[in-house]
């Protein structure tokens, strides 16, 4: 019943999806340096794929991250989303943070309720929306919790829910699982596998985890550092749905070593300097 | 061996510490009014000894002289003193309250109203309501509006500082923020579901102590009364060198401060429910 109903609302979805960044820099300066983060990216997400981008720390993953969704202005460069440039944040991209980010005076559902509120959508449809999305990630028991009762497994499937129910064109998540333990870390990720396979929402998402990396993306984008770059492309074509024992294959862990060599690679040289 | 005397040294340290244990097992209310018996206590022992020693009880009144001095002024019409100081209070602090919460998101979410109007606020912020009586006086028609606006000057300070710094620390939460712009947030919402709701807290810090500050400026205020008010009998005692009753008026002031601050708090905090307050030792 509900998993139709939420269907539904994806064929009345007229978002597309196409995220294209042009030859994007930026430089932050300060009154005694000025440093490159990112040097001339180029990249297109295709409508509905999961692109991961994975790197290690201080690559300037989360600010391309951050640019796409408006946060920060590029210093040279373009961002495109379904063909319109991106000048500043917007409901047509959802975000979920890395750190716990439901505003803590609003219950579970008034959390997940708020882009519709702010867009103006009569109060039956917003209730009949929010209690769909609740229930499909099982939230709906808590929906009238505030969110320092939520374990933080359940304040991000609420984060993620909060994104969607806007029907973003994409899903930008910057390292949303990496607060949780292993456990529920695994969980969330074929969660949000089974969630991406229904909605079919482009979803770029930010780790340095490279096995979460593997599992969930179609594509992986391997940034390099000083300055930040896109080092390598790789597709991964292993099959779907995939299930958290696949990471065990010798397939899996043919592709997780490759990636390994280039980001060790990488580190040091970022240790270098 | 154990000997007598260290059997009876532990026997003692037994009821001893049972004593102190009971004492923490006593609930709130209990451990809270143990607290008030032990000060009115030792005042009143303080006074009986006639204890000085940098400070001097001596001619102080003691706390059983208050109750008779308490007990006279009960059975005269009491009411009147009481209604004319609240509402004055009350007066002052309502009008700090709605001014103090507006100024304060306005100065805290924009920089060019911080500087306009900044400058002179901090220039009055320390001049102690005292101060403000001859101009009191000049300023309004009436004594009333007089001591309103003493009791306002009291109140107004801090609750005009926690909004500020209530809101401001909001505005730079940058995840809360970012939270509802890519929500699609515009200024309206961005203000209504997380700014004021995150500067909260802080504001209902400032409207606690503002609440003690209105009635903290009381006496002073009702320098300026003619006949009713708390404060008025407390300065008019003191100008009659009558002590019993200044210290009842002291009292009663705390009093009805205390009351009135709990009151306040407590609806705050039914305005929060996400808040949930737990000391260390709860």
């Amino acid at each position: 019943m509900q998993k139709t109903a939420v269907h539904s609302q994806l064929l009345t979805q007229t978002t597309y999806g196409l995220v294209e960044v042009q030859d994007l820099s930026v430089i932050f300066r300060d009154r005694h340096k000025t440093t490159t983060v990112l040097d001339k990216i180029n990249f297109t997400v295709e409508p509905g794929s999961f692109v991961c981008l994975l790197g290690p720390s201080g690559c300037g993953k989360s600010t391309v991250l951050n640019t796409i969704a408006g946060f920060i202005n590029p210093t040279n460069g373009a961002i495109f989303v379904d063909s319109q440039a991106v000048t500043k944040p917007g409901a047509d991209r959802g975000f979920v943070f890395q750190q716990y980010s439901l505003l803590p005076w609003k219950t579970t559902s008034q959390n997940v309720e708020l882009g519709l509120r702010i867009k103006g959508i009569k109060k039956a449809k917003r209730r009949e929306l929010v209690c769909e999305y609740l229930n499909r990630v099982g939230l709906y028991k808590h929906r009238d919790s505030f969110p320092h009762q939520l374990s933080g497994g359940m304040k991000q499937r609420a984060s993620i829910i909060r994104a969607l129910i806007n029907s973003p064109s994409v899903l930008l998540m910057d390292e949303p699982f990496s607060a949780l333990d292993a456990q529920t870390r695994h969980m969330m990720q074929e969660l949000l596998m089974e969630i991406w396979q229904e909605f079919k929402t482009t979803v770029i998402f930010v780790t340095h985890d490279i096995e979460e990396a593997v599992f969930l993306g179609d594509r992986i984008l391997v940034m390099g550092v000083n300055p930040g770059h896109i080092k390598e492309d790789i597709a991964i074509n292993l099959k779907r749905p995939r299930h958290i024992d696949d990471t065990l294959t010798p397939e899996f862990t043919q592709i997780s070593r490759q990636i390994l060599a280039t980001i060790r690679e990488e580190t040091l040289k970022n240790m270098d300097c | 061996m154990i000997s007598p005397t260290s059997k009876l040294k532990s026997n003692l340290d037994r009821d001893t510490s049972s004593l102190i244990s009971k004492i923490f097992r006593l609930n709130k209310l209990g451990r809270r009014i143990l607290s008030l018996i032990i000060f009115f206590g030792m005042w009143q022992f303080l006074c009986a000894i006639n204890f000085q020693f940098l400070i001097n009880f001596r001619f102080l009144p003691t706390p059983i002289e208050v109750v008779e001095a308490t007990w006279d002024f009960f059975q005269s019409d009491p009411w009147v003193h009481f209604r004319s100081s609240i509402i004055r209070v009350l007066l002052g602090y309502a009008i700090a309250s709605v001014l103090g919460i507006m100024l304060g998101i306005l100065i805290g979410a924009w920089q060019k109203i911080d500087d306009l109007l900044s400058p002179p606020l901090e220039l009055l912020r320390p001049i102690p309501a005292v101060a403000w009586i001859p101009l009191a006086i000049l300023m309004f028609p009436t004594a009333e509006a007089g001591m309103i606006f003493i009791t306002f000057v009291g109140g107004f300070f801090p609750i005009l500082i926690s909004t500020i710094k209530g809101v401001e620390s909001t505005l730079n939460d940058t995840v809360l923020i970012r939270v509802g712009q890519c929500l699609g947030a515009k200024s309206w919402h961005i203000y209504k579901d997380i700014v004021i709701p995150g500067a909260l807290p802080s504001i209902a810090s400032g409207l606690v102590i503002g609440m003690g500050n209105a009635w903290f400026c009381l006496v002073t205020a009702e320098i300026l009364a003619g006949r009713y008010g708390v404060g008025y009998i407390t300065w008019e005692s003191y100008v009659t060198s009558n002590y019993p009753p200044i210290v009842m008026g002291m009292l009663l002031i705390g009093l009805m401060g205390a009351l009135s601050s709990w009151a306040v708090s407590r609806l705050t905090l039914a305005l929060m429910p996400w808040r949930s307050i737990k000391k260390q030792d709860a």
